[in-house]
């Protein structure tokens, strides 16, 4: 039946739709390998592999990378924490205020992320508390439970109340069925979550600004590097590099909960 | 009797401890929820509030002090015309935005959720996915590598001797500029190629939806495809959009960064909260001005909520 196959205007529309995404950053990867160290000039003149070596050379670089990770590891550590016990508590039962313990953990990453940065930097502000990497880790984990709230609460309303019943009948106390019959059912939801929790808090930029003091995570340094160039092709070089380092985790994330979700939707 | 048996075998605090959890469900949901209330709470809420009450207060003009006694008068500075433009040239720009991502994003979506299968379905899925989740800051930056004077599009322009038109088109007033890279139309573009998957993810969820018996009824009826899109396709399909909306419009309100980097001297909200709370040390001001998104988008959800937009989430 003609009714299956696309009409090629759809087509046409839908394949240009998905190469103004790509193309960009394709865009990046070629500059990466660019001759030309003082202008965005294209095509570019030559191609090498020396900023590739020049970057690594990088303390800067380096460091900036290293803090990144290490308040992206913490952040989701605690957003795994409180939202695993936030979807526990809200799929389990129906209590009073539940809507607004929903709408709470939505709200940081709700509302534009400088009212979230600004919000916090005046509370620091007031309470007289320099800034610090845990300035970082606390507005970072803060939007971080979202992420982890929105995998983990999909997965316990499918973990059945019986399970957990037929465990305790069966002489487990709650620490013994948590560890032995939830934890493993829901651990793929929080191994996703966690996952786009940590590319969430490795990215961000518009909080961190606003958290983070002196001190450079890999996004302020390109921030710094897009507002006064100093050295564009390390900066090509960087680009390219977090581009492959987020790729990762969504694909982790991707392959981790694709199983599920093909079940749930075929059971509608 | 069940839990009496338990209650016998698990001896030890922990065994005590789970008894007490099991019999009080309340206590357990309490324990549950107060950890990730009282972060959210103290430190979001907490930190939200201080910047409310901040805008309520004024800075003094003369000496540059805060000082800390109720008063409107931040808030009407507001409604100058320097910054009233900003809050008005913002609005545009997203509803701008908003817009143009429904019309790129819509034809993706409806691929995707109608034609795609099998592989194409997981092209389509990742496709939009990994835009949506690489960096922020690595998309705007590629934007300034294509949008340079020496950069690709430029040069595609002078390769198709189609220099002229570039040309023209930078010379109208307000959305043109010096190059593409400092005009408003840079900015647009940036900001559509940033927050497009937010648009189609929900658009995709909505159309996923619609019963395909649906639309060959309406063919069947008579209708011509353009009608069936007008009167079956797009109706259904308007919650998903009106969702997708939420976020190209909310995150256009908010961001500074872009504007900052793409874009002309024009400030949009976002740059102004930032200058505001910064160098000028005006945070009441800068408080101020940050109430602007909030209030419009909380207008936003209201009208969103009543065209039932959350049910396409």
């Amino acid at each position: 039946m003609h009714s299956d196959r696309a009409p090629l205007g759809l087509k046409v529309a839908a394949g240009l739709g998905l190469a103004f995404m790509h193309l960009p950053i394709l865009l990046i990867f070629v500059y990466a390998f660019t001759t030309e160290d003082k202008s965005y000039q294209w095509p570019p003149p030559g191609l090498t592999l020396k900023w590739f070596a020049v970057t690594w050379g990088r303390p800067d670089v380096w460091q900036a990378l290293w803090l990144s990770v290490k308040v992206a590891s913490i952040s989701t550590v605690i957003a795994l924490v409180l939202g695993t016990l936030c979807a526990a508590a809200v799929s389990r039962t129906k209590f009073f205020g539940r809507e607004v313990i929903s709408l709470l953990v939505i709200l940081p990453i709700a509302l534009p992320g400088i009212i979230t940065g600004i919000s916090l930097r005046s509370a620091f502000n007031l309470a007289d508390i320099p800034f610090s990497f845990w300035t970082i880790v606390l507005g970072h984990a803060t939007f971080c439970v979202v992420v982890v709230y929105n995998n983990a609460v999909a997965r316990f309303r499918r973990v059945s109340g019986s399970l957990v019943e037929a465990s305790m009948d069966l002489g487990a106390n709650s620490f013994q069925t948590f560890r032995y019959v939830i934890l493993p059912n829901i651990s793929t939801a929080l191994l996703a979550g966690g996952m786009l929790a940590f590319a969430l808090s490795f990215d961000e930029v518009i909080v961190t600004t606003f958290t983070a003091g002196q001190q450079q995570t890999l996004p302020i340094w390109m921030l710094e590097e897009l507002v006064r160039p100093r050295e564009r092709p390390v900066t090509n070089v960087v680009a390219m590099v977090v581009v492959l380092v987020t790729f990762l985790p969504i694909l982790g994330a991707y392959y981790l909960t694709r199983g599920t979700d093909t079940v749930a939707g075929q059971g509608k | 009797m069940s839990m009496q048996a338990v209650s016998d075998r698990g001896a030890g605090l922990f065994g005590r401890l789970s008894d007490t959890l099991w019999r009080r469900p309340g206590l357990l949901i309490f324990l549950l929820i107060l950890p990730p209330a009282a972060w959210l709470g103290i430190i979001y809420l907490g930190s939200l509030f201080a910047l409310l009450a901040q805008s309520f207060f004024s800075i003094d003009e003369f000496t540059g002090i805060i000082q800390y006694e109720f008063t409107l008068k931040t808030y009407a500075e507001l409604f100058r015309p320097s910054n009233f433009d900003i809050i008005l040239r913002t609005v545009v720009m997203a509803a701008a935005v908003t817009v143009g991502a429904a019309a790129v994003g819509f034809p993706v979506a409806y691929f995707a959720a109608r034609y795609a299968r099998g592989k194409w379905k997981a092209i389509f899925y990742l496709g939009v996915m990994m835009p949506l989740w690489s960096s922020y800051l690595v998309k705007v930056y590629s934007w300034k590598l294509i949008l340079a004077k020496e950069g690709i599009l430029n040069w595609m322009f002078e390769t198709l001797h189609l220099g002229w038109f570039l040309n023209a088109y930078l010379a109208i007033p307000v959305i043109g500029g010096n190059s593409l890279s400092v005009s408003a139309t840079g900015t647009f573009l940036v900001f559509l190629y940033v927050w497009l998957p937010f648009m189609i993810l929900p658009i995709q969820a909505a159309l996923e939806r619609v019963p395909h018996s649906m639309l060959e009824a309406s063919g069947d009826l008579g209708a011509r495809p353009a009608q069936t899109f007008r009167h079956v396709l797009f109706p259904l399909a308007l919650p998903g959009v009106i969702a997708g909306s939420i976020f190209t419009f909310s995150l256009t309100l908010g961001d500074y960064i872009i504007p900052q980097i793409v874009g002309s001297s024009r400030r949009f909200i976002g740059q102004a909260v930032y200058a505001y709370q910064g160098t000028a040390g005006n945070i009441p001001l800068a408080a101020a001005f940050a109430v602007v998104p909030i209030l419009l988008m909380a207008v936003y959800l209201w009208i969103a909520k009543r065209q039932g937009a959350f049910d396409a989430l």
